[in-house]
């Protein structure tokens, strides 16, 4: 089994007809995910992609029966693409979007979070479960099929990870990528109990970063669950100086707040397996699986 | 972004959030004029710099008379001021505010941040104004009062109330709390700011609450739909360095180390930051060139590292996704023959089309020091630079 997306995967994309859409599209469909549609408002009855194009999510959902959506429209308007998306009933809403304002996000969450659809992102390179479906930026290639989920709030320092474990021998039931923003959909939490549940996942890579206390409250959650699979994480940022903004818009030691050292100490806690080197996550991993 | 005391001051005017009068001045002349406007006969004067801990650090002081005025100005413009966030080199102080003295009752605390575990804006208050809440909140976190805001509906009345009672207001000063708080919800979220703080909060011996100092920082995401706040962007509290690369949109960060890094993607940056500590070195900046890095990119990178003098070797490491290694080993290789690079330079691709690049680095006449893995890399690089041999 994969998590979020997989076989059952009915995908559209928000933006198909724009830049990123179409160049990060036609990979999403190299790749054999099961891309259904597109929305670009304004020209439905168009094609793109070889699949029809709709003026709303409502309108892709009622012909196409999709069931998730991938957002690349601008971060003016992404705010309210997530909303149209989880309005029209998906059950799964990626948005890729960087630069969308913290206060858009806010009001995001408080209106989607009564409804059934799962945000994973913004500011994220999307999911992907090895050999069944991609959604998102993610170079596929790189990618095996096997037993390792991996969650992040990074995008090329996840293929890095992944790359390790290839090299390692180990493949991922599902990658995803978070996002690296202050407010994301999707936790580490959220994705701790999906891969918890899920009896293809053996191990668990969580690569984290300065900024917020989600590492803190994921640590938690490991102890409060009794969580026995065995968990790598590496945290970012740690040479990183308080007060900047590292990047992503979330990596930032506010008010001697969110540092590496505090995030660190709490996976130890927790007996996650925290690697100092950004090089040890694969064989880290590796030697953790053989182990049990 | 970061504005200047000052300016806050001007949009909590403009928004009907109660402070003293005042004005910027830019040199000794405008500080005297601005003192005569006044026409009081105590007003403060207080340096203007992008940082907090200016009262501490010498930069905030009490005039009684046009001399006490000239006297300070001409000690606090152009002093260096040092404070603890501003780090031991400081802040050259360019701009004052002269602003009228008020008379305190109460020192309280108010502020507004995101709260990204619960998802929703936080409007704080304290009892414990005037010194740094980081401490307040470490030491006596119940001395601490929030009230989280629902997005649909902003602050109400009842919570700015509840916030007031919290401050054992009475009477008058309940009614001149409320307003004040709810207007600065309202300048907080029209402008998409990111902190406002205002330390101290003051109740004055007529009853009124007013902003003493005013601190309000802004989501720069947020920032398209406030153009006109970009003119309150002063460039001279920012690293020339940082200013530079922004032009190139490139995101730079100057560090205190000597081993420069460029790398695609923020958290990979990051990474890279920190495996060249733990093999014994130490970063000299973060740079991330993002998605793109062709020829024009990586000269772009080339030529801020270099502007720092401390560098003595360079780490590349671009994990080759969406962007293909090949085009970026060509990038760096063209990028070499028109900056004048005389440091070893580290190269580690990894990702689309590795092998290929490989082999147009070890075939080019420039000397590049390839490496094989993120490890491997950050070795080298060190190496280069305490002379350990690559």
């Amino acid at each position: 089994m994969s998590v979020l997306v997989g076989d059952d995967t009915r995908l559209i994309i928000q933006g198909i007809t724009g830049n990123e859409g179409s160049f990060h599209g036609r990979q999403i469909k190299e790749y054999g995910t099961n891309l259904v549609g597109g929305v670009t408002p304004g020209k439905g009855g168009q094609e793109a992609l070889g699949v029809p194009v709709f003026n709303s999510v409502a309108d892709a959902k009622r012909t196409t029966d999709c069931n998730t959506s991938v957002i690349f429209v601008p971060p003016a308007f992404a705010a309210s693409a997530i909303i149209e998306a989880a309005e029209a009933g998906l059950n799964l809403v990626i948005c890729i979007t960087e630069g969308i304002p913290a206060a858009d996000m806010v009001k995001v969450n408080h209106r989607i979070k009564d409804l059934s659809t799962r945000l994973v992102g913004p500011n994220c390179p999307g999911v992907i479960s090895p050999g069944k479906a991609k959604v998102g930026i993610m170079p596929g290639f790189i990618h095996d099929p096997g037993s390792i989920g991996v969650i992040s709030r990074s995008g090329t320092l996840t293929y890095e990870a992944v790359h390790q474990l290839v090299a390692a021998g180990l493949g991922q039931s599902t990658s995803v990528g978070i996002g690296g923003d202050p407010i994301i959909g999707t936790t580490f939490i959220d994705m701790l109990s999906l891969f918890a549940e899920d009896d293809e996942t053996e191990g668990i890579v969580m690569i984290g970063e300065i900024g917020g206390t989600a590492e803190e409250e994921a640590a938690q959650w490991v102890i409060d669950n009794n969580l026995q699979k065995p968990i790598v994480a590496f945290i970012a940022g740690q040479t990183a100086p308080p007060g900047r903004r590292m990047g992503h818009a979330g990596a930032i030691i506010a008010g001697g707040k969110g540092t590496a050292a505090e995030k660190v100490t709490a996976l130890k806690a927790s007996g996650i397996l925290v690697v100092k080197s950004p090089a040890d996550i694969g064989t880290t991993m590796a030697d953790a699986i053989n182990i049990k | 972004m970061k504005i200047h005391e000052y300016q806050a001051k001007e949009l909590f005017r403009q928004n009907n959030v109660s402070v003293p009068s005042g004005a910027v001045a830019f040199s000794l002349e405008e500080a005297l004029a601005a003192y005569d406007n006044l026409n009081v006969r105590t007003v403060v004067v207080k340096a203007q710099i992008h940082a907090g801990g200016r009262g501490k650090g010498g930069g905030v002081k009490l005039a009684h008379s046009q001399d006490e005025v000239k006297k300070l100005s001409n000690e606090i413009l152009g002093m260096n001021l040092v404070t603890h966030q501003t780090g031991p080199e400081g802040k050259k102080v360019q701009r004052l505010l002269i602003e009228a003295g008020v008379d305190i009752a109460r020192e309280l605390y108010a502020g507004i941040v995101l709260d990204r575990a619960k998802r929703k804006y936080v409007f704080m208050v304290s009892t414990e104004g005037g010194v740094e809440i980081e401490k307040v909140a470490a030491e006596t976190p119940e001395k601490i009062i929030k009230e989280w805001v629902n997005p649909d509906e902003g602050l109400t009345e009842n919570q700015a109330r509840n916030l007031a009672i919290a401050l054992d207001m009475t009477g008058e000063q309940i009614d001149s709390a409320v307003e004040i708080f709810l207007a600065v919800w309202n300048v907080y979220i029209d402008h998409d700011c990111s902190l406002l703080e205002i330390n101290p909060l003051v109740v004055t011996s007529a009853d009124n609450v007013m902003a003493l100092d005013a601190k309000m920082n802004f989501d720069d995401n947020g920032l398209f739909r406030h153009k006109e706040l970009l003119d309150y962007k002063d460039e001279s509290e920012e690293d020339p360095a940082e200013l530079e690369a922004g032009k190139y949109h490139l995101n730079y960060i100057k560090l205190d180390g000597n081993v420069g890094c460029m790398v695609n993607g923020a958290g990979l940056a990051m990474g890279t930051m920190d495996i060249i500590k733990l093999f014994g070195g130490e970063p000299a900046n973060f740079l991330d060139v993002g998605g793109v890095a062709n020829a024009e990119t990586v000269a772009n990178g080339f030529r801020i590292i270099l502007s720092d003098s401390n560098v003595k070797s360079i780490l590349i490491n671009i994990f080759g996704g969406i962007v293909r290694c090949d085009r970026v080993a060509q990038g760096v290789i063209d990028a070499m023959e028109t900056v004048n690079v005389s440091i070893p330079v580290v190269v580690r691709l990894e990702g689309t089309n590795a092998k290929q690049a490989a082999e147009l680095l070890e075939n080019s006449s420039l000397e590049f020091l390839v490496a094989t893995s993120l490890a491997d890399a950050a070795e080298k690089a060190v190496s280069a630079v305490t002379g350990g041999g690559a």
